[in-house]
């Protein structure tokens, strides 16, 4: 072999990569909670916090936790779609409200609607920690066992939620 | 002009008081420290690209906070840091754990600096034995270059 | 109507450089002499249009003309004019357009200062350089139109980003954008060379000076790049291994292989075939790096808003301009001669060293740089490679580097032996020693790294100085400029080596809550905390502290550190205030308000820091003076100016 290829190879190989690296988002990073138990907590309710809520109680049910707060432009993006899923009862949505003034919050609710069971507040954004919450919005798909199957970062999308939300919720509930 | 005014005045009224020593703004000079070298190993994720201890975004500021709190607890460096992991994922380290995908780029530079140290020394070796009878040619290239260049004769280093 | 021009005349330079591009090549091939004499009057008309489209862009800017979308985005009217012109390369496309102004710059260059080369050469490297014109051209002209309208236009600019208005925008891009194109004359003349098949001596002697100015642009580009990055990021740092400055430094690291290695081909005819492939390799990552810092693969603090139409663009071109060069390498480079012996012991033979450890540097750092992408790119997960991976790899290549730096200089060309030069060297590496042992315990801490840095630090300048009084005691007078201008670098690297190495080690910080009148001290200098007023800037509003900066109970002067809030921003911005001085930084940022009274306050102590800089800038000089060489003339200046250096003697 002519040695003198060796630098076309090479580079052939790395434009290779660099196309594929033209189709990737850098900034998107996979959650290594995915496939492992759902972080415990108990936190006190957005609409009543005499009442505390726990992942726990979820036991048996697949559910999804969605990451939101009054302060998130994007989330707003989302809202509708999340209303008209409440909506059809495929799913029950709960709400981790994150780093939010709980009035904030509720007059977002009252003004763009609440798609969720109940919110839980979460203040502090401790347990946004634990769930590795770095962009608001985010959304879990928790199963039965309370395992975390799923995980979308930023708004849900019409196209993620039929083609792959959707069908993983189906397949988890049978 | 006016606020200038007043706030010149204010300084002139300020500076007829006492020095004293600033406090710190941490409350513990040591957790700080050491949350300082933590976080400047992980990588903020909400920012472009920015480690931790730089980042003013909110997500970083809980984190730093995290970790002092991690500190006061006695927690490691290896355990703050692995709790980072196992939250954000090897994305967080700025220097990646060494692992299967890893090897390359950890040992990448030395064996490519292995390589090149050989192929120097194979070629060097190999080129003495095959240059030896060309001498006299290339001793005409250079008269010939010098000579394109008009400084023949000149100029010898 | 102004812009439109600036458009119209982008398209006629993409016309002529479609002819610059062709008809000198083919006449050189076919021995046309009309098409040949194409070349230098093509390469005039290009610099022509492309400046005059750079003129009518930065007359939008001037004149506020916000029905340009780019000036729309990119200023506004109470941006002061000096920001308003820099405003112009403050965007991608503006950037690009700069770019392509350097470029046809560099040919203008070429086809001017080239009368003693052979016409066919100079219309191959200037049709080569028309090829790569075209690809940019089009770039420009089909994704990245700076003059596209904006309908109706807005009543005012966005702003350009705060971060940009600084003096460093003014002069950081356009030298950075010089060494990155310049490298394209080195890349032309090799691919020239390759095409005719004549690589030899006079071809590197040709090359040679075009190489080392790029250098010299690139090393000051890179060097205000750090310094800017310094006084305006508010914490300090000077280099943070961020893709987009890796993208500069890996042209840099191969660049500095090449100029190497030219010597080698020039002198003794050696290394033909590497040294063309460097200078293929040192543009070729310049346009890699093109392509990292405006596809959005990577993620940088610095990179410009994305396109994926541009991505697949830069990188098509990428692939063309890199993979046509590299595959007439691998054709025509097996028929080249091997050029003059050398033992394995000499001059050459430590070059190539030097080129290995330079090349796998740059390789290293390309590694980390890319390697979140690869590993993406195999579905094997994300992961981020930041500063204590390239610290933990680079340093350590550099140190074999930096101990043949002394000896390098001093070897013989052909043959060298070894033990008379460390003869030579003794009282270098006495006096670094010494001093590797003392600088560290007079700054109260000895560590091994420092003492390593300080070592070789004294080691290089050591070298310099007694190569310097031994030709001087030997009596010979007149040595070559370029004998000057190396030693002047090597003498750079050593100072940067100081630099980095005491900063490193002894800088001390302090955050603290300042109200007026508390005091806090760092290495020895006391700062007390005046207080804080407002002030209205041309487009912001400042908070400005003052604090009295002494030393030993002596006030040596007042700093004003300030928070800047712009008008057309949310982004609060930090203007750290500097005390400069030759063997110490003393730095103040503000950062946020804790009271009515207090603000929290950071000071840094920073000792040698301005060497860091100091060195790059003695290394560019010495680049400078290289290139005033007198053989690098033509004939009749050299012989102009030896008849002076001998009327002055």
């Amino acid at each position: 072999m002519n040695r003198f290829l060796l630098p076309l190879g090479i580079f052939i190989v790395l434009v290779v990569f660099l196309a594929i690296g033209l189709s990737l988002n850098p900034r998107e990073v996979p959650s290594p909670l995915i496939g492992k138990p759902a972080p415990a907590f108990e936190l006190p309710q957005l609409h009543k916090p005499e009442a505390r809520f726990a992942p726990q109680d979820m036991q048996g049910e697949v559910w999804l936790l969605n990451v939101w707060a009054s302060w998130c432009v994007s989330c707003r993006q989302e809202h509708p779609l999340l209303v008209d899923l409440a909506n059809s009862k495929l799913v029950p949505i709960y709400g981790l409200n994150y780093k939010d003034p709980r009035d904030d919050a509720l007059r977002w609710l009252k003004q763009f609607g609440d798609p969720y069971v109940l919110s839980i507040a979460d203040v502090e954004g401790r347990v946004g920690i634990d769930y590795g919450v770095y962009g608001v919005p985010e959304t879990y798909v928790i199963d039965k066992a309370g395992v975390i199957r799923f995980k979308q970062i930023g708004p849900v999308t019409q196209d993620v939620l039929e083609k792959t939300i959707l069908p993983l919720v189906k397949e988890l509930q049978k | 002009m006016k606020r200038l005014m007043i706030a010149l005045l204010c300084l002139a009224a300020g500076a007829t008081g006492f020095a004293r020593e600033a406090a710190p703004t941490a409350e513990d000079v040591v957790v700080e420290k050491r949350m300082v070298a933590i976080s400047e190993e992980l990588r903020c994720l909400v920012c472009q690209n920015e480690s931790l201890s730089g980042s003013q975004a909110d997500l970083a500021k809980d984190l730093r906070r995290e970790i002092r709190e991690q500190i006061g607890r006695g927690r490691s460096d290896q355990e703050i840091l692995d709790f980072m992991v196992d939250r954000y994922g090897d994305f967080v380290r700025y220097r990646p754990p060494l692992k299967g995908t890893t090897f390359l780029l950890w040992f990448g530079p030395f064996v490519l600096l292995a390589v090149g140290v050989v192929a120097l020394v194979v070629i060097l070796r190999r080129r003495g034995r095959r240059v030896a009878p060309a001498t006299a040619l290339s001793a005409e290239e250079q008269r010939k270059a010098e000579e394109l260049l008009g400084l023949a004769g000149k100029d010898k280093p | 109507m102004i812009p439109e021009l600036g458009h119209f005349a982008l398209i006629l330079a993409l016309l002529v450089s479609l002819v610059q591009g062709t008809l000198p090549l083919a006449g050189a091939a076919r021995h046309s002499l009309s098409w040949i004499a194409l070349a230098r009057p093509a390469a005039r008309a290009q610099f022509l249009l492309v400046a005059f489209a750079f003129g009518c862009l930065t007359w939008a800017f001037v004149a506020n003309d916000f029905s340009v979308l780019y000036v729309a985005q990119h200023s506004n009217s109470r941006l002061p004019l000096e920001y308003r012109i820099s405003g112009v390369w403050g965007g991608h496309e503006g950037s690009l357009l700069l770019w392509m102004l350097m470029l046809s710059g560099w040919t203008l260059a070429v086809s001017v200062f080239s009368r003693h080369l052979p016409d066919a050469m100079v219309a191959r490297v200037i049709g080569v350089l028309g090829l790569v014109t075209v690809g940019f051209l089009a770039f420009i002209l089909l994704t990245s139109n700076p003059f596209e309208r904006l309908l109706p236009a807005a009543a005012d600019g966005r702003d350009l980003n705060p971060l940009l208005q600084d003096p460093g925008l003014i002069f950081h891009p356009p030298m950075l954008y010089m060494g990155y194109v310049g490298f394209s004359i080195a890349f032309a003349f090799a691919i020239a060379a390759l095409l005719s098949g004549q690589l030899d001596a006079a071809w590197a002697r040709w090359s040679r000076p075009w190489t080392t100015a790029a250098w010299v642009f690139l090393t000051l580009g890179i060097a205000l790049g750090s310094w800017w990055a310094y006084y305006e990021l508010g914490w300090g740092g000077w280099w943070f291994w961020d893709p987009v400055e890796n993208a500069s430094f890996i042209p840099w690291l191969v660049g500095t292989a090449l100029v190497h290695s030219l010597a080698v081909t020039e002198k003794r005819g050696g290394f033909k075939n590497w040294t063309v492939l460097l200078a293929i390799a040192a543009f070729s990552l310049s346009l890699l790096g093109t392509f990292l810092v405006r596809s959005g693969v990577l993620t940088s603090v610095h990179a410009f808003a994305t396109d994926p139409r541009r991505g697949i663009f830069i990188l098509i071109l990428l692939a063309i301009v890199v993979g046509v060069s590299l595959f007439l390498f691998a054709w025509r480079a097996p028929k080249v001669g091997l050029g003059g012996s050398f033992g394995l012991v000499s001059r050459e033979s430590l070059l190539l060293v030097n080129n290995v450890l330079l090349v796998v540097a740059a390789g290293s750092v390309l590694l980390g740089t890319l390697y979140p992408l690869f590993i993406d790119a195999l579905g094997l997960g994300k992961l981020s490679v930041g500063p204590p991976y390239f610290n933990a790899v680079f340093v350590p290549l550099m140190v074999p580097l930096l101990v043949l730096m002394a000896p390098g200089p001093l070897a013989r060309w052909k043959h060298a032996e070894m033990a008379p030069v460390l003869k030579k060297l003794l009282p270098a590496l006495a006096v670094a020693v010494a001093l590797a042992v003392a600088v560290p315990l007079a700054y109260g801490q000895w560590t091994p790294l420092t003492a390593l840095g300080i070592l070789l630090a004294a080691w290089i300048a050591g070298a310099s100085v007694i190569a310097v009084i031994d030709r001087l005691r030997a009596g010979v007078t007149g040595q070559p400029l370029h004998w000057w201008g190396m030693h002047l670098a090597h003498a750079g690297v050593a100072v940067f080596v100081v630099g980095v190495t005491l900063v490193s080690a002894y800088q001390q910080e302090k955050d603290v809550r300042m109200a007026p009148d508390d005091t806090v001290t760092v290495g020895g200098y006391s700062f007390r905390f005046v207080g804080v007023r407002e002030a209205m800037g041309p487009n912001y509003r400042a908070m400005v502290g003052e604090l009295e900066l002494s030393k030993d109970g002596k006030v040596l002067r007042s700093m004003h550190p300030e928070k800047r809030a712009y008008l057309t921003s949310t982004m609060p911005m930090t203007e750290a205030a500097i005390d400069v001085g030759l063997t110490r930084d003393v730095y103040v940022s503000l950062g946020e308000p804790i009271d009515e009274r207090a603000w929290s306050v950071r000071v840094y102590y920073k000792p040698f820091v301005d060497w860091i800089w100091g060195g790059c800038l003695l290394m560019a000089l010495g680049g400078f003076v290289a290139i005033g060489d007198r053989r690098y003339r033509m004939k009749k200046a050299a012989a102009a100016k030896q008849a002076a250096q001998g009327a002055a003697a």
